[in-house]
């Protein structure tokens, strides 16, 4: 039986897809059966992240409507056995998602894998609703910034109100992954410090990601960076939240490059 | 390009370059039709129904999209000794297609008659 978790945000281009790629790399590269699930019906990129673009047949909204069976729909992970991608629709809307439709791919899900991640869109509309309709833990997705973390707190909202577990008077378990953090801008005063985006949002924290370009390249390449370069800093923060997802003791650290003399002799190189 | 170049791993700027623009050839292409997949599956199975049995789960559809041509794959299990009778829902599917497609194919044609 499935974890179901949704990576939301409010903002966009935060970091929930690159979060969920890497989330579910790092929990597929631990063993667990893992199956993420991009909910940016029109605006799928899910797919792209994961290197899978050219192998998609059939999408989530093909598998809601009885186009296709769900297990017809998984794309495998060519690189890690137990990772499987469903796929948004990128030609059709929203609206073809019926909630019933949704519950059942979803109870689906639950049954074939131990963990489902389910990648929001941006917004707090319908679509991001869905996302989060049927989850068991929330990863909320912020960047040190002011825009981004008002949005957060409503996302925070959301998940307190509209989702299933809301409505049957459960709490919903919530954590904060902050991504593109720059420890020498918040050091000198020029960006929100972790502890002050915690005081606001007050909800745990899983994982500081700071800002590298190991991220943009894992993105280029098409493949989660957890599983492009698991050394680099953002890999090694993903994959501790992983691990704490799992319920391991992990101690809090900000991940920094680990530069050996050759690192930087071919740095240029290597960009 | 230089002589070092030769022994340079691309960078990955370029191959996001490529990837980019393979996918939006496709999705370019593919933009008017966006349900050809489940039609050509739907035709491709009217035609072997008629001579054998198959059970519309048992079938693995797979698409690849390379330079310039896409690569459909059906990989459709036939059960040993299965004859030529019509599972019911598939029957009733293949009325519907050829309903849609009005002055049908031979192939769904013969299955709606």
């Amino acid at each position: 039986m499935a974890k179901v978790l949704v990576v939301t945000s409010g903002k966009g281009g935060v970091g929930k897809t690159t979060t969920t790629a890497a989330l579910g790399a790092a929990l597929a590269q631990g063993g667990q059966s893992v199956c993420v699930v991009d909910f940016d019906v029109g605006l799928r990129n899910l797919d792209l992240v994961m290197g899978a673009e050219r192998r998609v047949v059939y999408d989530l909204i093909n598998v809601v409507n009885g186009d296709a069976k769900l297990p017809q729909a998984l794309i495998k992970d060519k690189r890690l056995e137990t990772l499987h991608l469903l796929p948004a629709s990128q030609t059709r809307d929203k609206d073809a998602l019926t909630d019933a439709g949704v519950a059942r791919v979803m109870d689906e899900l639950r049954d074939k894998f131990d963990w489902v991640i389910c990648d929001s869109p941006a917004g707090i509309e319908r679509g991001a609703q869905l996302a989060m309709h049927h989850a068991d833990v929330a990863v909320v997705v912020t960047n040190p910034e002011v825009s981004s973390v008002r949005d957060s707190d409503r996302i925070i909202g959301l998940l307190d109100s509209k989702t299933a577990k809301a409505e049957k008077g459960e709490d919903m378990e919530k954590h904060l992954i902050l991504t593109r953090y720059d420890p020498m801008r918040a050091d000198r005063g020029d960006m929100l410090k972790t502890e002050d985006v915690l005081d606001i949002l007050s909800i745990p924290l899983l994982a500081i990601i700071p800002e590298s370009q190991e991220v943009l390249r894992a993105s280029n390449l098409g493949c989660p960076v957890t599983l492009n370069n698991p050394l680099c800093a953002p890999a090694r923060a993903y994959a501790d939240a992983a691990r704490r997802l799992k319920g391991e003791t992990v101690p809090m650290s900000l991940p920094v490059e680990r530069k050996s003399f050759l690192d930087k002799l071919f740095m240029r190189r290597a960009a | 390009m230089s002589i070092l170049g030769l022994f340079q791993k691309r960078s990955s700027g370029a191959v996001a370059r490529d990837r980019l623009q393979l996918i939006l050839a496709h999705e370019r292409a593919e933009s008017g039709r966006p349900d050809l997949v489940i039609q050509l599956r739907e035709e491709i199975l009217a035609v072997i129904a008629n001579h054998v049995a198959v059970e519309p789960d048992k079938v693995k559809v797979t698409l690849e999209r390379g330079e310039g041509v896409s690569t459909l794959g059906l990989d459709i299990e036939l059960p040993l000794g299965a004859s030529a009778k019509l599972d019911a829902k598939l029957a009733a599917k293949l009325a519907e297609v050829a309903a849609n497609k009005g002055s049908a194919k031979p192939a769904s044609s013969k299955k709606a008659a």
